[in-house]
């Protein structure tokens, strides 16, 4: 007669199986701040924030990331596009040898070895440890060294006294201000950029940003399914911003 | 044996003072400038995000590449043992503290925050040209005053040779680093190089010396000096040397960039098609300041004091254009971001060459900063014994006892 504490092979199987889901595959099935930190926790290497794009998802004509940063950051400008600040932009671009159009999302790249921070006299221009490439405003003098430095004219300069701050994005006339991945909602919790939840919302899913540390977040696996490519390789910035599909 | 006696500035106290308040209302104009600037923000400016350094910046540079070449003089004097310019030092190292004060000013009036000064003072980051260089300006000021002071005062005298090799030694390192400030930004074509630093220190010793005869110049007109014919002769072999140094160097420069093929489209860029650039590239840098002069100097036309005159006239309008192809050329010409592919649209200006048209404000700046220089230079000559009461190719190396007072 057979113990019924006994198990089965089937059952040995089926119960091994359900546990090893429940370990490796439910947990990636709920949302959660894989690599956010709490706010007293210093931040650290082992998180590497970055953003992949895939241009072949960018659509032509739509600004849905560029609209949702200047929201995010307050980044409402003065009918002065010449000296209004733009964190992020849409550019169009044609290759040179097959005529291919391609449009796509500039904003700083959040390079490893970034010229902006190595020029800054101050080090008001810094790269935190997780690799988010900032400006510290209070020790921003404005000299715009860095903005002679970048080699993706990814920084502004702000040119006038502003009027319409939002309260988790503080700007200062006479500094400069770049693309920091939206560093506030990331510090509280979030897994997404403004520019990622707005392409995502519109459907197109070009923008992916996650932790390149975590091999299972979104923008790991995006850059496993598509090779992806820096833009000017040959200047060795390792930037943490890079495209795929061109 | 001639003793060297040193003077005051003898000036009619009108003369004097028509002058001060002259230079004062500019002084004033260009800090009210700057405030206007730092209230209103940049916007009001010729600046903008694709042109982020502008006139004050070709003001501020040229006036601290000025500082460390009209130190010429003095160290001929000192360092090489030349004692037909031993009369001539003191001058030599007032007006190099003055353009450098006079540059960091206007540097320090245009950022962004410039309330922030002290923290640009505290704050280092030592991978930063920049940083180096805020050790540099500092640090030559304190040395030029120590020269000063060893070439003025009888008691330390026998210290002047040293601090004269070693404000050279510090100026050389200085203008290295303002060259380097553009020398190493990688990104852009313009100035990824390092031949920029010894550019800069030739095109110190140029400027620095037509300036020097101009002061020297507008200097003895009011007061009783005179400049001896072996003097003139041999600052206007200089300049022919310097000018042609300048040449030699401008040449590299260019050859070096259309060497690195991804430096050649802004090559025919400021060379050939770039209209406002390459007009100013060949008119002013290369004929107004370079050829002209030298024609103007070797010719026997003229008499030597008209043909230093003209010539430096010349060198200092072309310095301006130099700086201004330099510094705006170099930021005009687009980035190159994606090597293999054309921008067809952008709406941050990537795909354009950009123009920039500086404004009234930052022109009464860079005004300012030089009516600052020049005012700083007339107060010290008129209350410090600045001057040689004459100069003489046969005098004693010594200071003489016999220093002469207004």
């Amino acid at each position: 007669m057979r113990n019924s504490a006994e198990l089965t092979r089937r059952e040995f199987i089926v119960k091994s199986v359900t546990a090893i889901s429940a370990v490796y595959i439910i947990p990636d099935l709920i949302p959660k701040a894989v690599a956010a930190k709490p706010l007293d926790l210093e931040v650290s290497a082992k998180t590497k924030w970055a953003i992949n794009v895939d241009v072949n998802k960018c659509v032509d004509g739509c600004t849905a990331c560029v609209e949702a940063c200047v929201d995010e950051n307050g980044l409402y400008g003065f009918d002065r596009p010449e000296t209004d600040s733009q964190w992020i932009r849409k550019l169009q671009i044609k290759d040179i040898k097959t005529d291919k159009v391609t449009t796509l999302p500039m904003m700083c790249q959040h390079c490893e070895n970034p010229p902006c921070v190595d020029v800054c006299p101050t080090g008001a221009s810094f790269r935190r440890e997780d690799g988010i490439v900032m400006v510290n405003q209070h020790t921003c003098i404005g000299c715009r060294y860095c903005m002679m430095a970048c080699p993706f004219k990814a920084r502004s300069f702000v040119h006038e006294n502003l009027t319409e701050q939002v309260t988790s994005a503080p700007r200062g006339k006479g500094c400069v201000e770049s693309c920091n991945l939206c560093v506030n909602r990331i510090d509280h919790g979030s897994e997404t950029t403004a520019c990622e939840e707005a392409c995502m919302k519109e459907g197109h899913h070009a923008i992916t940003f996650g932790d390149l540390a975590d091999p299972n977040s979104r923008v790991s696996l995006a850059m496993q399914a598509k090779p992806s490519r820096r833009l000017r390789e040959d200047l060795k910035l390792k930037q943490r911003v890079t495209y795929s599909g061109f | 044996m001639d003793k060297i006696t040193f003077t005051k500035f003898i000036i009619d106290p009108k003369i004097f003072w028509s002058n001060f308040i002259l230079l004062g209302i500019f002084i004033l104009i260009g800090f009210g400038c700057s405030h206007y600037m730092e209230l209103e923000g940049h916007y009001v400016t010729g600046m903008n995000n694709q042109i982020v350094w502008g006139l004050p910046h070709i003001f501020a540079v040229l006036l601290i590449v000025i500082a460390s070449g009209v130190l010429n003089i003095a160290s001929i004097s000192s360092v090489f043992d030349k004692k037909l310019y031993k009369p001539l030092a003191p001058l030599s190292a007032l007006l190099a503290i003055s353009f450098l004060i006079a540059g960091l000013a206007i540097l320090v009036l245009d950022l962004g925050r410039p309330n922030r000064l002290i923290v640009a003072m505290t704050t280092y980051n030592f991978v930063s040209i920049f940083s180096w260089n805020i050790f540099l300006y500092s640090g030559f000021a304190v040395v030029l005053a120590a020269y000063i002071w060893t070439m003025l005062d009888r008691e330390v005298n026998k210290y002047s040779k040293f601090m004269g090799t070693f404000a050279f030694g510090w100026r050389i390192i200085l203008t290295t680093g303002t060259g380097s400030i553009f020398g190493f930004l990688v990104a852009r074509e313009a100035y990824s190089t390092a031949i920029l630093a010894p550019l800069f220190i030739v095109m110190s010793l140029l400027y620095g010396t037509a300036v020097y005869y101009l002061v020297l110049r507008i200097i003895s007109k009011f007061h009783n000096t005179y400049i001896p014919k072996d003097v003139l002769d041999n600052l206007k072999k200089l300049s022919v040397m310097f000018l042609f140094a300048n040449l030699y160097f401008l040449g590299l420069y260019h050859v070096t960039n259309m060497y690195i093929a991804k430096h050649w489209d802004f090559e025919i860029f400021i060379l050939s098609s770039g209209g406002i650039y390459t007009l100013s590239f060949w008119l002013g840098q290369v004929i107004i300041g370079i050829v002209l002069p030298i024609i103007i100097l070797s010719s026997n036309k003229f008499g030597t004091h008209l043909a230093l005159t003209i010539a430096s006239f010349l060198i200092l309008l072309g310095s301006f254009i130099a700086m201004y192809v330099i510094i705006i050329g170099g930021q005009a010409y687009p980035l190159t971001i994606f090597p293999d592919h054309i921008i067809i649209d952008s709406s941050f200006y990537d795909n354009v060459v950009h123009s920039y048209i500086p404004s009234i404000y930052e022109f009464g700046l860079g005004i300012g900063g030089v009516a600052l220089a020049l005012i700083i230079t007339l107060i010290g000559i008129a209350n410090f014994k600045f001057l040689p009461t004459m100069i003489s190719s046969s005098h004693s190396s010594e200071p003489s006892d016999k220093t002469t007072g207004s």
